[in-house]
């Protein structure tokens, strides 16, 4: 027996034995962040940035495969109990020694994870994280010359960049309502300072929004160089427009957080991404059977909220709770009760 | 079914408002589940799991008597916190809203014969829909045993405390088996349906790896000490089947606690409904260490009302659950373990004879009967 066949059957054995749990659900009280447990980080540390943000040092699991300079990671953070993902970028350069990662994150109003993580988080609490993912990233040629625009927390994947890489001739135009609301604003001036960068502050609640066509006077060769982008939508908007119209589009590269908000509303178009058939739903009428008059085939029980039979995926959108009127929103691993939930606005149940 | 109908002093009114009422405490909890309530159960597994390994460890010298001693109390009080207050309510859905995979409905298994996924179709949907429907809910004696005046006496009945004892000592096999609705789906055509071959197998892979589990792994990894963790295995679940068959018959079989016909439930509202769980449970007093060994099943009203809520919750819930019962006038069957154990037990002997003075049956009662 070859030594693979041989663990493999020593592995079978283990089962046998914790059954019917897994090894990993006992190791995983000992060990989180070992070799082959399910990814994970522990927060170490929490360190305010302005009033609302704050840097996150976060040790992750054994099976952590690294970033590239502009990526980011999604993590799941235990709030009130409930586990939310979020997508944050990651901060770090990416030989830091001791093998930490960081992520920075601003807090926005209302925001659940982003609120917790700035001013509740604390040392020693575990998360859930994916690998880094993201083309945010630095071309393999290095570039000659570099333009970074951002605004707000959109500088937080180019901070990750700067750390990571130094080049000959670096522009930053970053955009934020007030001086003190610049994230990583010291170490930006030391950059300025040592001549590795060249900056250029936009404080948005004197200046206003920046416009676009002031790149030419704020950057003049702005279309020579490889530009990074990253902020709000308006500007990336701006922006795309702005390089397209130069026929320099291929030297832009951008990247949107928080794509597509969901509006609650009542009733909307229901999606069955799985049997492929979409109706449309009124904000009353239970999805399970919506889903069954549509003959799409819905899994069911009691029919009353009580059984959990008819739990389904929830993959767009979001569906009002018939008894509590509390909305749920579409994430990664939401599941929700067909027999007592509504559309509340288009969704895709995943059926 | 009783002579007299204890809530026949409601109004329909009255009865949705009720209703209304205690959907009122169901939000409140709703609204204030967080974090606490996630350390709890996450805490109470961490302690399960912790104290599982000990045990087992423990019993690698179970020829030493004391380590047997130990060994065996621990398992069973970790079988039995595996059994109710984990798997039952994790299988409720009671912790999905933590919106973690691993401590989700979906996706627990349980230590126990029963394949979850088998299980919460029989008790979540149909006991928890149907509860003391005479022909609709099975939990109500279990398809062997007769446990209202009107049912028919058959003289099957004679033995039904016999029955009792060893479903009792074998519960979750017995479990096992009703969930399959062995009874039902042993006739010659129905055992070659696919789909009830198809359950009957998971059953049986459940059953394989339990046992080789429990009575070869444990045993054969304890080497000189086999045969006495064998015995030790072999109690600990005695116990667990003993005490969660117990709990689960105070549940609903205590005398005082109503049984209703089919019928009565045709077109039923949410008041109804929530009266119906209501008179069809009852409920164990004592310390919160009976409450948390019992899975919080000692709060089986509150748990019929609001199944879904996290059962460290039924305690605070069933303070204002008891307040509606002396408000609209109705009977809280509670009393200690040991009381309603006997009066269970008391009534599953009463009904094994035929009643002193069997009642005229109108016709439609029959048919339900026979279909049952
Ligand atoms: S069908 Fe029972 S909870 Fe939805």
């Amino acid at each position: 027996m070859t030594s693979t066949a041989l663990r493999s059957r020593a592995w079978k054995l283990l089962e046998t034995v914790t059954t019917p749990l897994l090894p990993s659900d006992y190791l995983d009280l000992v060990s989180p962040l070992r070799a082959g447990a399910d990814l994970r980080g522990r927060i170490e540390a929490v360190h305010p940035e302005t009033g609302d943000a704050a840097t996150v040092v976060i040790r992750p699991g054994r099976g952590w495969r690294g970033h590239t300079a502009g990526q980011y990671v999604r993590i799941g953070v235990d709030v009130d109990g409930v586990r939310l993902w979020r997508a944050y970028s990651i901060t770090s350069p990416t030989d830091r020694r001791d093998g930490r990662v960081t992520i920075t994150v601003k807090a926005i109003p209302d925001g659940k994870v982003s609120n917790h993580l700035v001013r509740r988080a604390k040392p020693g609490t575990l998360i859930q994280l994916d690998q880094p993912t993201g083309d945010f990233v630095m071309p393999q040629a290095k570039p000659a010359r570099v333009l970074y625009l951002t605004a707000g927390s959109g500088i937080t994947p180019v901070m990750g960049m700067l750390r990571d890489t130094e080049f000959d001739d670096v522009v930053m135009v970053h955009c934020a309502p007030r001086p003190q609301d610049v994230i990583f604003r010291n170490e930006l001036h030391d950059l300025a300072a040592d001549k590795k960068l060249r900056l250029t502050e936009v404080h948005t609640d004197t200046d206003g929004t920046l416009d676009i066509a002031r790149l030419d006077e704020l950057v003049p060769d702005w279309a020579e160089r490889e530009t990074w982008a990253c902020g709000p939508a308006g500007l990336l908007d701006a922006a795309e427009a702005h390089w397209t119209e130069h026929g320099v589009q291929q030297r832009l590269h951008t990247e949107r957080f928080r794509p597509g908000i969901v509006v609650a509303g009542d009733g909307g178009e229901v999606t069955f991404s799985a049997t492929g058939k979409t109706v449309d739903a009124d904000g009353g009428t239970p999805l399970l059977d919506i889903g069954e008059e549509a003959g799409v085939l819905m899994p069911s029980g009691c029919r009353m909220g009580i059984c959990f039979g008819c739990v389904t995926p929830l993959k767009a959108g979001a569906v009002r709770d018939l008894r509590t009127g509390e909305i749920t929103e579409a994430e990664p691993g939401v599941l929700i009760q067909t027999c007592v939930s509504a559309a509340a606005g288009p969704c895709d149940i995943e059926r | 079914m009783t002579a007299i109908d204890p809530t026949a002093h409601l109004t329909a009114e009255q009865i949705e408002e009720l209703g209304r009422e205690l959907d009122a405490i169901r939000d409140e909890v709703i609204a204030g589940r967080g974090e606490k309530d996630a350390a709890y159960i996450r805490k109470v597994i961490s302690v399960q799991r912790k104290l599982e390994l000990a045990s087992r460890g423990v019993l690698l010298f179970s020829f030493f008597p004391p380590a047997w001693l130990i060994g065996t109390a621990g398992l069973s009080v970790a079988k039995i916190m595996d059994n109710m207050e984990i798997g039952h309510n994790v299988l409720h859905g009671q912790w999905d809203w933590m919106r973690d995979p691993k401590i989700h409905s979906t996706t627990w298994e349980w230590d126990h014969v029963s394949p979850s996924e088998q299980w919460k179709h029989s008790h979540n949907e149909l006991h928890h829909t149907y509860t003391n429907v005479i022909g609709k809910d099975n939990d109500l004696g279990y398809g062997i045993m007769r446990v209202d005046e009107d049912q028919k006496w058959h003289p099957f009945h004679l033995g039904q405390p016999l029955w009792n004892f060893i479903n009792a000592c074998f519960f979750e096999y017995g479990i096992a088996a009703y969930d399959l609705e062995l009874g039902k789906n042993l006739h010659k055509r129905r055992r070659k349906n696919p789909e009830f071959r198809a359950r009957a197998k998971a059953v049986g892979r459940k059953i394989r790896r339990q046992v080789l589990k429990d009575y070869v792994i444990h045993p054969l990894l304890s080497g000189p000490s086999f045969l006495t963790t064998l015995a030790a295995t072999f109690t600990a679940n005695l116990v667990r089947n003993i005490w969660s068959h117990s709990v689960i018959m105070c549940g609903h079989f205590p005398e005082g606690v109503q049984v209703f016909e089919r019928r009565s439930i045709k077109g039923e509202t949410r008041g109804q409904w929530y009266l119906r769980q209501m008179m069809g449970s009852a409920n164990i007093s004592g310390s919160k260490a009976m409450h948390f060994m019992t899975g919080n099943l000692s709060h089986q009203i509150e748990h019929h009302l609001f199944p879904d809520l996290p059962s460290n919750r039924y305690a605070e819930v069933a303070v204002k659950v008891r307040a509606l019962f002396e408000k609209y006038e109705l009977e809280y069957v509670t009393g200690p373990l040991p009381r309603q154990v006997l009066s269970a037990w008391h009534k599953v002997f009463r009904l094994s004879l035929p009643n002193k003075k069997p009642k005229v049956e109108t016709p439609d009662r029959e048919q339900e009967l026979v279909a049952a």
